[in-house]
């Protein structure tokens, strides 16, 4: 098989001026077009897990390959061209830049990677146009493309953040509890829309939440107290 | 970098309340420090400009300074004449080219007379050795005829052939008037740019033949000398308040300055016009230098709103910034982001601050020109100017660093996730 889409290995991260971990991971194995819930409380490393994966921290020992990259041979800036290369984020809420329009918002990665930009235009004639596929899919009516993204309801900012993580198809897309302020039933239609787009595009979706209840949309479950060597607060 | 100026045009947009007040107070700050040099310069532009070609101003003894104000710029009060026969005596020193003599103290609609003799339009000179031209009309040769400066003329709306009454001394108080002795515009002055432009000219004769029924400043009661009459009595002046001395050859002058000052009959003093100017200069120099201060200081305070405003405003933008960094920003980036914005605010600001002052010169030009003879420039910011301009923009552009570095520093430590 292929190199999996992330392949921690004895990977340990300590915070400065902290002697316990705060992660000590032995392995952890995501493979190309898996969707994986990672489930934690707050607290329980998740932050620090996706900073690692996003390549903003740097583990102190062990391994964190990327799709087959070892990040932590990559220089600061070699690290920052690679998370927009390669994947796409959407975080809890506040997802969006206030003063740009939501199709500038969804095209922001673009702007910073010719990568994206390229694999965006792979798709559709214009980048613009990639993003209106995008917004459609996401079921963003046209009418609402010209509001101010900071007048828009929480699910729909969410699914705007989410055309921006997947825009230009990136084969990793890292959700931060995306759905924590939407209700119940918002949640469920959004994480199937995630998926689906995700599944559609060939991206390996890591979601993760302190909620247990949302394992059923990803294929594979796994908790961060499993994850972890040993159960430590962070 | 064209995404990260797309990016902060667009987020400056997005504050433009805060940073548009921001920017007026650098553009203000900009404004007093610029405005400053411009006057600073301009004046002494002007009063280099108001005299050339005499060697030498003679008066009575005193304080240079004070002579050269009132003789040349028409600014203060005459304190002391000096006698006729001293004037006299000094067009026949050796070496002595020519003299003119003039005399100060009455007024026209608050406009200063100057009374003096012909020469005074053959003689002097200002700016480039520039020698006075008649716009209209002919000099004075009648007793109560008058030549008019250009700002005068057109102020009060005056043309050849009208009459006028001067005014004794500033023209303030009762009964302070020669309206029993009108005079007749006789010539008015191309423009000079001068004080001249604000000056009525007559003859000493005239000026003489004003106070004859006058003593100690006021009318001598009972006693009136129609105009047609005047010139029954000896119209020579008894005094004059300065003398205008040009010489055959320059190097004569400090062995004639000594002769005047070293004169027994009577206490005057010879002044070199520049040596005058430097002595003035060296006065203003420490208020100048304090208006330089002062306003090198607000723009100091400008400047560090400005950064204080980017700062406070950087702990609402930091999950913007970690947005950015989740879509690939380096923490350079950011750091570029923020001085970006400072250095072009300050920029912005420098460069509103020369428009201000190149919008207030033309406005307030015609207004000092009318009332103090002072002429602005309104051209391009001088060398002095670019100076200033090319430090405000410096020291905004390292300021604007500050902010800079302080987000890449939260960046850093934030990363994606923004701790609030």
């Amino acid at each position: 098989m292929a190199e999996p889409a992330i392949r921690l290995t004895d990977l340990r991260f300590a915070w400065p001026g902290q002697a316990q971990p705060c992660l000590d991971i032995a392995a952890f194995t995501v493979g190309v077009g898996e969707s994986v819930f990672v489930h934690g409380d707050s607290g329980s490393g998740k932050s620090t897990l996706l900073a690692l994966l996003g390549g903003v921290l740097v583990p102190q020992a062990g391994s964190a390959r990327i799709l087959g990259t070892e990040l932590t041979g990559l220089s600061a800036g070699a690290r920052d061209r690679f998370r927009v290369d390669h994947t796409g984020f959407i975080f809890q809420q506040f997802n969006l830049i206030p003063y740009l329009s939501m199709q500038d918002n969804v095209l922001l990665p673009c702007r910073f990677s010719a990568r994206r930009a390229s694999r965006a235009l792979a798709r559709a004639a214009t980048l613009a146009a990639e993003a209106k596929r995008l917004l459609v899919e996401l079921d963003l009516d046209e009418s609402l493309w010209r509001r101010p993204v900071t007048r828009l309801s929480v699910g729909q900012q969410q699914r705007v953040a989410a055309a921006r993580a997947l825009i230009g198809a990136p084969e990793l897309v890292i959700a931060d509890e995306p759905t924590s302020a939407l209700d119940a039933a918002r949640q469920a239609a959004f994480l199937d829309l995630l998926a689906a787009e995700c599944a559609q595009a060939g991206s390996t979706l890591v979601f993760v939440s302190h909620d247990a209840r949302l394992a059923s949309h990803c294929a594979r479950s796994v908790a961060m107290a499993d994850l972890q060597r040993q159960a430590g607060p962070a | 970098m064209k995404t990260l100026f797309g990016l902060a045009l667009r987020s400056a947009w997005n504050r433009r309340l805060t940073l548009g007040l921001t920017l007026a107070a650098v553009a203000l700050s900009a404004l007093m420090l610029l405005g400053v040099e411009r006057l600073r310069a301009d004046l002494r532009a002007s009063f280099a400009m108001s005299v050339s070609g005499v060697d030498l101003v003679v008066g009575a003894r005193g304080s240079p300074v004070q002579l050269m104000l009132y003789s040349v710029f028409r600014m203060g009060e005459v304190t002391q004449n000096l006698s006729w026969a001293s004037a006299q005596w000094l067009a026949q020193q050796p070496g002595v080219a020519w003299t003119v003599p003039v005399s100060l103290g009455d007024s026209h609609r608050g406009y200063p007379v100057l009374g003096t003799t012909a020469a005074y339009f053959d003689r002097f000179r200002y700016g480039e050795r520039r020698a006075l031209r008649l716009a209209s009309g002919k000099r004075f040769e009648a007793l109560f005829e008058a030549v008019l400066g250009a700002e005068v003329a057109e102020r009060l709306g005056y043309r050849l052939g009208e009459r006028i009454a001067l005014a004794h001394g500033s023209g303030e108080g009762p009964g302070a008037d020669h309206g029993d002795k009108p005079f007749v515009v006789a010539g008015i002055l191309a423009r000079t740019g001068t004080p001249v432009d604000r000056t009525v000219h007559v003859s000493l004769e005239a000026m003489e033949a004003l106070h004859l029924d006058w003593a100690g400043g006021a009318p001598i009661p009972g006693l009136s000398i129609p105009a047609p009459l005047v010139r029954k009595f000896d119209l020579t002046p008894k005094s004059v308040t300065a003398v205008f001395v040009g010489l055959e050859n320059r190097a004569a002058v400090f062995a004639l300055q000594r002769a005047i000052n070293d004169r027994k009959e009577e206490a005057l003093m010879g002044v070199l016009p520049g040596v005058a100017l430097d002595e003035l200069w060296q006065l203003v120099a420490v208020a100048e230098r304090y208006a330089q201060l002062v306003s090198m200081m607000v723009v100091a305070v400008g400047l560090t709103g400005l950064v204080a405003v980017i700062l406070a405003g950087l702990n609402e933008r930091r999950r913007e910034l970690a947005i950015l960094r989740s879509v690939g920003a380096r923490p350079l980036d950011v750091f570029a982001l923020l001085a970006l914005e400072g250095g072009a605010l300050a920029t912005l600001g420098a460069a509103l601050g020369a428009a201000l002052v190149w919008a207030l010169v033309l406005l307030l030009a015609p207004w000092l020109q009318a009332n103090f003879g002072l002429t602005l420039s309104g051209g391009l910011p001088g060398a002095a100017e670019g100076r200033l301009l090319a430090g405000i923009i410096a020291v905004g552009a390292v300021a604007g660093l500050i902010p800079g570095w302080r987000a890449y520093r939260l960046s850093l430590a934030d990363g994606m996730t923004p701790r609030l």
